[in-house]
């Protein structure tokens, strides 16, 4: 994953650099869920040192930013190839934007580490941490990553303008804008909880439920045509259905957020209805994704080319994610959207259950699969293949994250029939739930599938650094 | 599929156009929605809670009436009761100026002492501790909490709780000291009461069962 990047467009370099921050912060992730798994069993764990809060604080925005990191780094790799310009434009001020935007998380974990809380006062909001799950940091890094992020769709768009216009590139363009515009709908406060978490969904729910969803449809369209060669008229016409199907049932799917926090009844319809339906176009993705696999084989096999995969561990991850992104967002997400089965279900380990699940299997997987599409350009080779490692880390990572994910659902079918059905909700009620053994049990494993994970993390990082100059040396022996 | 089109549906622009076509009416109707939601969500004033006008987010000064969580027959579901009958914090009732100002201190500590990162509100947040949308109706804060404390009302027993949270362990589980100002708890209070009082549609399910069971010597009123 390191150097011979020279000759690289310095669109790849870059997105190289993206990746590497992307990955170290994946680290972090995995190492502060660690913590707060830990927490569960043992509540004195670092008491009053790093609290649950604040590891869980850092568990979720190493989380959003490394996914962010690898999506600007993803962008980047695919724009030379999709607009035909090896020297995109604006390169130069990327570069900086990347460094200040390194610096500021920086900053933004120092603080949230080792200051954690401040006063009640609109300071602490603008300088500490802004308090709303996801959406943490303060103010000035908020500013910071809208100026980042515009320098960034500055790069694409003019690129864009200026070269080829794919489909893949036109869903790309026009859904990054959707993509930042809405971060600003979480940039204010306001006494009003309702209100405030109305807005707020519209950044979470509108990224991760439709605008996150269809940029994963462009990198799988874009992964599909360098891995397996796929036809790009074939791929093109899926991603447009995808776009149809996932804004079609996304966009008005925000209402399953918006059933208990104030607003009107209306919205356990709409949002029944349309969250409903956001599974399809995650089957279809899956469809899709086998389809043209099969055809291509198919028809490389029939020419007596063999395999017609040309990065095993991309295609591995991209299947994953293809499988990954339906069952976890799909069907780990409609076991609870229905309001009469949410207003049991909503606000406990279910929730994290379907959290674990459906952001691991919709985008951390593809945004892997991107890594190493970055390292098969950075080493110029023609042919990627899994090394023994890279087939450890996608086994232990997925088993890991599947496992937690089932352990969740047990605690969480415990804590709703037991604290929400049986006693009512209310302190005692959820302490009583907590302290059962079937749940304790049940954190336990979730504890033990979390390292099960990180042991599959290491095995990618030694991967993702190893992979390269192996590959080069056998390609350089066969030839 | 370039050239003759066999079939509308192998037809990439027949797609693209479509696809346009549904997010733009799908973004034009949550867009509409929201304004429609919005009306229905603003912070009600205190006259329209004087004549008895019922908000979805009552005014701020709702913390000077009694509010109760019961079941609504009719809804089939339960429902927050505001008042008729006052029972103001602390034993002096707010303005409609001083309470917008305690419930805006509150809401802004709630923020900066991250409390949702444990809790949740409105089923919001972590899942590590209770969650505090009906908070302020909980039974522990009738008679458990008051005698741990040594207060003699809930609020007091609220704002010695929040002030010093490590003093006052109920489980193993414990909140930490957040270096929380007397100041700070009482608008928390504020802030905690106000949010009981906003109907969300029956959730938590349940809860007033726990209210009801506590004032019948049920399982929480050991």
């Amino acid at each position: 994953m390191l150097n011979k990047t020279a000759h690289l467009s310095p669109s790849k370099q870059l997105a190289m650099n993206y990746f590497r921050v992307a990955i170290v912060l994946f680290g972090a992730q995995l190492l502060f869920g660690l913590v707060i798994g830990l927490q569960y069993l043992f509540p004195g764990f670092l008491y009053e040192i790093v609290d649950f809060s604040v590891a869980r604080m850092i568990h979720i925005n190493a989380l959003v930013v490394w996914m962010l990191y690898a999506m600007i780094g993803s962008v980047y790799l695919m724009l030379p190839d999709e607009t035909g310009i090896e020297k995109p434009v604006g390169m130069g001020l990327g570069k900086l934007a990347f460094w200040v935007l390194t610096a500021a998380v920086a900053v933004v974990v120092v603080v949230f580490l080792f200051i954690q809380v401040g006063p009640g006062k609109e300071s602490s909001i603008w300088f500490i941490n802004e308090g709303r799950e996801y959406l943490e940091a303060p103010r000035w890094a908020d500013i910071g990553i809208v100026v980042v992020v515009l320098i960034f769709y500055a790069n694409v768009f003019f690129t864009y303008m200026k070269g080829q216009k794919t489909g893949i590139m036109t869903v790309m363009v026009a859904n990054l804008l959707a993509v930042a515009g809405l971060y600003l709908a979480g940039m204010f406060f306001t006494d009003n909880i309702s209100m405030d978490q109305y807005w707020w969904w519209w950044v979470i729910h509108l990224w991760v439920e439709a605008t996150w969803e269809v940029f994963v449809g462009t990198l799988a369209a874009y992964a599909l045509l360098r891995v397996i060669g796929a036809k790009r008229e074939i791929v093109e016409m899926w991603l447009w259905i995808e776009v149809l199907m996932l804004f079609g049932s996304g966009i008005l799917g925000l209402g399953h957020h918006y059933f208990w926090i104030g607003t009107p009844e209306y919205w356990w319809e709409i949002g029944a209805l349309f969250s409903s339906l956001e599974p399809v176009p995650l089957v279809a993705m899956f469809v899709h994704v086998l389809y043209d696999w099969g055809k291509e084989q198919g028809e490389h096999e029939a020419e007596g080319k063999g395999s017609s995969i040309k990065n095993g561990p991309t295609m591995a991850w991209v299947t994953t994610n293809a499988f990954g992104n339906f069952l976890g967002a799909g069907i780990w997400g409609f076991f609870h959207t229905l309001p009469q089965v949410n207003i049991y279900t909503h606000g406990s380990q279910f929730t994290a259950a379907h959290g674990h699940l459906a952001f691991f299997g919709a985008y951390a997987t593809i945004l892997i699969g991107m890594m190493y599409l970055g390292i098969q350009d950075s080493y110029g080779l023609k042919r990627l293949k899994a090394t023994f490692k890279s087939k450890m880390a996608i086994f232990l990572i997925t088993f890991g994250v599947l496992g937690m994910a089932v352990a969740l659902t047990i605690a969480g079918y415990e804590q709703v029939l037991v604290e929400r059905a049986e006693l009512g909700a209310g302190w005692q009620a959820f302490f009583t739930a907590q302290n059962l053994p079937w749940y304790i049990q049940a954190q336990v494993w979730r504890e033990i599938m979390g390292v099960v994970t990180f042991v599959g993390f290491v095995y990618l990082v030694w991967d993702l650094l190893t992979i390269g100059k192996v590959e080069a040396a056998a390609e350089a022996e066969e030839a | 599929m370039a050239g003759k089109k066999a079939s509308v549906w192998t037809s990439i622009s027949f797609w693209r156009r479509s696809a346009a076509w549904v997010t733009g009416f799908a973004t034009i109707l949550l867009i509409w929605l929201t304004f429609d939601t919005i009306a229905q969500i603003r912070m009600g004033t205190d006259q329209e809670l004087k004549e008895g006008i019922k908000r979805r987010i009552p005014a701020p000064t709702v913390v000077n009436y009694k509010i109760d969580y019961k079941y609504d027959e009719k809804r089939g579901l339960e429902a927050p009761v505001i008042g008729p009958e006052k029972q103001p914090l602390f034993g002096k009732e707010l303005s409609a100026k001083e309470a917008a100002a305690m419930l805006h201190l509150g809401k802004l500590t709630s923020q900066s002492k991250n409390c949702m990162d444990c809790h949740t509100l409105l089923g919001n947040g972590g899942y590590y501790a209770p969650d505090l949308t009906k908070a302020w109706l909980d039974p522990m804060w009738e008679k458990t909490m008051p005698a741990m404390t040594g207060k003699k009302t809930k609020e007091e027993a609220m704002v010695a709780f929040l002030m010093h949270p490590d003093k006052y362990p109920t489980h193993a589980r414990m909140m930490p000291n957040l270096g929380i100002t007397e100041k700070e708890a009482k608008a928390l209070v504020v802030f905690l009461k106000h949010m009981s009082s906003i109907d969300t549609n029956g959730y938590p399910r349940g809860f007033s069962k726990t209210i009801k069971e506590f004032q019948t010597g049920g399982t929480y009123a050991k």
